[in-house]
Order: C-alpha cells, then sequence, then structure tokens
C-alpha cells in the first residue's frame, strides 16, 4: 500500500473561476479541501494612498473602480462621508435619485454575480439572461452620467445632474434594419423614467425566468445545499455582513436598521435565510432583486410627481450654474476655487457605511482641515468575506471552493484596493 | 436618538473606568481612545459586557500621524470599528502605539477572527506589529516588496519600478525614473478664512 500524502494545488490567479486575479494555494488530501490559503493584491492600487494626494472630488471616479460591479454604491459611501464631516445638505430629490440609482446598482451587481455563479457551477443559460437585463440597467446608467460602467455621478451635496429627458436611440446599421430598429427603440421614446417604469414592469417576469431554471433544478440543489454552511453566531464573529450574513439567518440590513438617504420612507422587506448554506444565500439574494424593484417603483413615482434641485446651493462645495458663473464675479471665484484647489472639510473624523449589494461598504475618513483627506480607509466587504474562505472551504472538495467563491460574490478591485 | 448615545458614553465610562483615555463624541460618532496595555482586557469586555455586546469587528486600520498638523501625540495609531447588533451602535476605539520606531501593539484576532486578514493589511502597509497574531505575512504588497508603503514618508510613486529586460529574459527591478510632482498642493485654511 503506498504512502498518500497531502499535496498542495495552486488555482489562478489566471482562472475563469477566481473571479478576478485570486491566486489560491490549496492544500489537499485526495480532493478534499484540508486549507485554502487566498494570496490577494495582484490588483493592488493603493487607492487610499492615491485619494491622500488629490482634491475630494478628483478622488470621486476612483470609487467606481473599487467594487467595478456596483458602481454608485461605492461613490454613496464616499459622498455620504464627505458630506457628514462637512455638513452638507443634500436635497431630497438627490437623495430618491441616489437611492434608485443605488437599487440599479444592486440589481446590476446581483445580475452579474447570479449569471457568473450559475456559469461556475455548470448552468450557462443563465448567464445569458442575466446579462440582457443588465443591458438595459447600464444604458440608464449610460443616460444619466454617459459611461456605462463608472458613472462618476453622485457628488458630494447631490447628484451631477437631474435625469435626462431622453434616453439615446438604436441606429440602423447592416446588421438591424429600420424596422428591427424601431422595436428596439419602443420603450426608448420618453424619459428614462419611463424607461425605467417599463423595466420594472418586465423584470418581475425575468427573476421568475431565472427561478425556473435554478430553484428547484436537481443539479443546482445538489451543487448549492449545505455547502460553505454559516452558522449566525459564527457569521457575526467573523464579520460577514450583507446578504451573506442574512443568509446565515440574521436579519440586518442598514438600510433598515441605520436609514440613510431616504431608505426610512420606503416600503421593501428584508430576506432572511434559514440554513446558512450557498443555496440560502442564493434565494436571498434572488429576492433581494424583487425587493430593489419595488424600491426602484416607488423612487419612480416620486421622482415624477417631486421636481426640484439635485445638489446643494452652497458653492462652497457644489460648483454654481453655468450661466450663473459666466455673469456673477463671486460664483466665478467658487468654481474657479472648486476645481483648482478644491473644497476643504473642517477639521475631524467620520465613517460612513452603506448597505453595498456585497455587504457593509465603508468609508471611514480623517480630516485636517485641507483640501485633501488625511487619511481615507475603505472598508470593504469582499476582502472580509474571502478571508473566511478558508474556514468555509475546510472539508469540501475541490469543485465546492469554486461554488463558495461564487456565493461569496468576489470582487477584486474592492478586495485589493 | 439623544438618550441611547448618553447611555453608550455612561456605560463605557462605568464598565471601562479609567482605561478610557479620553472619549469623545462628534457627528453622532462615540470615539474612545485606550492605552495600547489596556487592549486584550477592554476589548473583549466591549464583545461580552450585556450593556455593549460588540460582537463584529467592522473595520480595523492603521493610521500614521507623521504629517497631521500641528500633531503632538504618537505617531502611529490603530483604529477600530466595532458594531453591536444587539444594541444597534456603533463604537470607534483608537490605540496609540507607544514606541513610534517599533510600533507594536496587541492582536486582536483571538477576540473577533476578522482581525486577522484586517492586521495583516495593517502590518503590510504601516508596519504595525501585532503580538500575537497567528500569522504575521504581508498580504496586500508584491512578494517581496520592501518597505511601508502608507507611512507618510513613503513616497507616492515608490522607489523602485519593474520593467522586462529583454538582455537577461526577465523581469528586474529598477529605481523609479519618474519625477514625483504635486499637482494640488495640500492647503490648510486658518480658522474663519474667507467668512468676513
Amino acid at each position: 500500500m503506498p504512502e498518500i500524502k497531502n499535496y498542495t494545488m495552486n488555482f489562478g490567479p489566471q482562472h475563469p473561476a477566481a473571479h478576478g486575479v485570486l491566486r489560491l494555494v490549496l492544500e489537499l488530501d485526495g480532493e478534499v479541501v484540508m486549507r485554502a490559503d487566498p494570496h490577494i493584491g495582484l490588483l493592488h492600487r493603493a487607492t487610499e494612498k492615491l485619494a491622500e494626494h488629490k482634491t475630494y472630488l478628483q478622488s470621486l471616479p476612483y470609487m467606481d473602480r473599487l467594487d467595478y460591479v456596483s458602481m454608485l454604491s461605492n461613490e454613496h459611501a464616499y459622498v455620504q462621508a464627505i458630506e457628514k464631516l462637512a455638513g452638507i445638505d443634500v436635497p431630497i430629490r438627490a437623495q430618491y435619485i441616489r437611492v434608485m440609482f443605488d437599487e440599479i446598482t444592486r440589481l446590476l451587481n446581483h445580475l452579474m454575480w447570479l449569471g457568473a455563479h450559475g456559469l461556475d457551477i455548470g448552468a450557462m443559460t443563465v448567464f445569458l439572461y442575466c446579462f440582457r437585463e443588465r443591458e438595459d440597467l447600464m444604458d440608464a446608467y449610460e443616460a444619466v452620467s454617459g459611461a456605462r460602467m463608472h458613472a462618476a455621478y453622485y457628488r458630494p451635496g447631490g447628484v451631477y445632474r437631474d435625469l435626462p429627458d431622453t434616453m439615446p436611440q438604436y441606429q440602423a446599421s447592416k446588421v438591424h434594419n429600420e424596422a428591427a430598429i424601431k422595436r428596439m427603440n419602443a420603450n426608448r421614446q420618453g424619459s428614462l423614467l419611463d424607461f425605467l417604469e417599463d423595466f420594472t414592469r418586465r423584470f418581475p417576469k425575468h427573476v421568475d425566468e431565472y427561478e425556473t431554471l435554478l430553484t428547484d433544478n436537481r443539479i443546482w440543489k445538489q451543487r448549492t445545499v449545505g455547502i460553505g454552511v454559516l452558522s449566525p453566531e459564527r457569521a457575526v464573529a467573523l464579520g460577514i455582513t450583507g446578504p451573506m450574513l442574512r443568509g446565515s439567518g440574521v436579519e440586518w440590513d442598514l438600510r433598515k436598521k441605520q436609514p440613510y438617504a431616504v431608505y426610512d420612507k420606503l416600503d421593501f422587506d428584508i430576506p432572511v435565510g434559514v440554513n446558512g448554506d450557498t443555496y440560502d444565500r442564493y434565494l436571498v439574494r434572488v429576492e433581494e432583486m424583487r425587493q430593489s424593484n419595488r424600491i426602484i417603483k416607488q423612487c419612480i413615482d416620486w421622482l415624477r410627481a417631486n421636481p426640484g434641485p439635485v445638489i446643494t446651493a452652497n458653492h462652497k462645495y457644489a460648483p454654481p450654474s453655468r450661466e450663473s458663473m459666466k455673469q456673477n464675479m463671486e460664483e466665478l471665484i467658487h468654481h474657479f476655487k472648486l476645481f483648482t484647489e478644491g473644497m476643504h472639510i473642517a477639521e475631524g473624523e467620520a465613517y460612513a457605511a452603506v448597505e453595498h449589494p456585497k455587504g457593509e461598504f465603508g468609508i471611514y475618513m480623517i480630516s485636517d482641515g485641507a483640501n485633501k483627506p488625511y487619511r481615507l480607509k475603505i472598508r470593504a466587504p469582499g476582502f472580509v468575506h474571502l478571508s473566511t474562505l478558508d474556514e468555509m472551504a475546510r472539508g469540501h472538495m475541490i469543485a465546492d471552493v469554486v461554488t463558495i467563491i461564487g456565493t461569496q460574490d468576489i470582487v477584486f478591485g474592492e478586495i485589493d484596493r | 436618538m439623544m438618550t441611547e448615545k448618553k447611555s453608550l458614553r455612561d456605560e463605557l465610562t462605568g464598565l471601562l473606568g479609567d482605561k478610557v483615555v479620553s472619549l469623545h463624541e462628534a457627528l453622532g460618532e462615540t470615539t474612545i481612545v485606550i492605552g495600547a496595555s489596556d487592549i486584550p482586557g477592554v476589548m473583549t469586555q466591549l464583545r461580552d459586557a450585556e450593556a455593549l455586546r460588540f460582537a463584529q469587528l467592522i473595520d480595523l486600520c492603521g493610521v500614521d500621524y507623521l504629517e497631521y498638523r500641528d500633531w503632538e501625540g504618537r505617531r502611529f495609531a490603530v483604529v477600530y470599528h466595532l458594531l453591536s447588533h444587539a444594541h444597534n451602535r456603533r463604537l470607534r476605539v483608537r490605540v496609540f502605539a507607544e514606541d513610534d520606531d517599533f510600533p507594536v501593539v496587541d492582536s486582536v484576532s483571538g477576540i473577533w477572527p476578522d482581525a486577522n486578514w484586517f492586521e495583516r493589511e495593517a502590518f503590510d502597509l504601516y508596519g504595525l506589529i501585532f503580538t500575537g497574531h497567528p500569522d504575521l505575512r504581508r498580504i496586500l504588497t508584491d512578494y517581496g516588496f520592501v518597505g511601508n508603503p502608507f507611512r507618510k514618508d513613503f513616497p507616492l510613486s515608490g522607489h523602485v519600478e519593474m520593467r522586462y529586460d529583454p538582455e537577461q529574459q526577465r523581469v528586474v527591478y529598477q529605481p523609479v525614473s519618474i519625477e514625483p510632482r504635486v499637482v494640488t498642493p495640500r492647503i490648510v485654511r486658518e480658522e474663519n478664512f474667507g467668512s468676513n
């Protein structure tokens, strides 16, 4: 009988199931994982150090590039930290726009997660379905900011501009004739809100489609039920937040428990899991998509009825309108100072957290009164989640490691920062 | 909301007594400073005491106060952000490392397991040593990296750059060739600037 020893295997950093640049060193006993040691930092860009050398406004687009599948949620935490520290009042309409785009972002993130997670464990079709809906949401991003992903749309004190009255149209080309283009543009005739309303009407049916493919699927259940189980006590001790924590049955959502923006004025439910396994976390996230859809609907109705300013009128923090800048000396000075020297934030420190699609995303900011932050710390949910990989994967098969990476919803932009 | 905050202050001073070096409340957040030698005891109390129950360590990070204006305290601090689900409260704890040249504090990874990676990060970026940490390795920087990049005396562009050398047919490190430049200078305005 030959002696069998544990052996060590390298997984990644170039592996499609590693969701980016994760390098895992796995110690295996046959096919069973005895120890998993994630090596991270391959995408480290020192965002926090860069932010110390840039004005508050210049750092904002870096936030998009942290968790690059939920761009505006990152920005929301960042602008909230500045607003808290400087005591800036945000117009109510801007808060509704932010909440609406936070929830659009949540859909974008969860659709990306569902598609990739499905693909990882052998369900190809759901990926195509998810990306079909993502396309519409990215069009909403584009309509409002000009960029499909890295929007840079939120500003300290509000949002960059009000929602547009028209949607971009498809143009006729070699691949699509006039009739096809007309059909594709049918829901783009009105404003952005009309387009999104049409989306929210369609979307619940699409979620049903994903669920038909997965929820009762025998293979899906075999791959997810009982994999990566986290007890509620252990999940709390490990610092897990967001849908991962709710999947374990802990009812904790910052949108309900420590409401920010206008979440306390909106009606939605918080789904929680029972068993704390991968399957429950899947169910929690799918239900979150339905709830996000509800929130978007409520925001659309409110935004339709209540026009108003979308950025603060305090020109120490937000630029004056283009027109008044051209006609008024004081506004010109404000504009010039804001875009050269930047805004000054009062000395102090603040921590602002949002319920990011992946968990609690927080920005801890120390200001010494200068035009740049003295220290910026990004609390990324994925960083904590990945640190539990060793514990979650221990005793599972090597193929389950892929399931666990998928259920943790890992994105390296925020982990490596 | 106001009464709740007050009770947190009372409970902290009541339970921890003179171990709280200072307590500061601003912007709806409570910050306490504790001594480096009190970390294990105070942190365990913060987690387990019925009135506090800070079961979750949300964040841990290092701070370097070298260039902070008029700073006279110790140079390195570790900042902990705690969250209590039971009481729906947050708390910030700051600990200053005694020695500026060799900053050492006790590890809390035995109290909150997720401190493990956070402490590795603070070790990597600031060179803070956490005694009692099970596996204090670099985490974010490259294999074989030299220095602690988030210290204020570490230049933004670093010390070395990497390129492919066609003669040696491998990647080589060399001193950085780019000139450091400041696009927007750091400016601190005096009190009440521009108010009249």
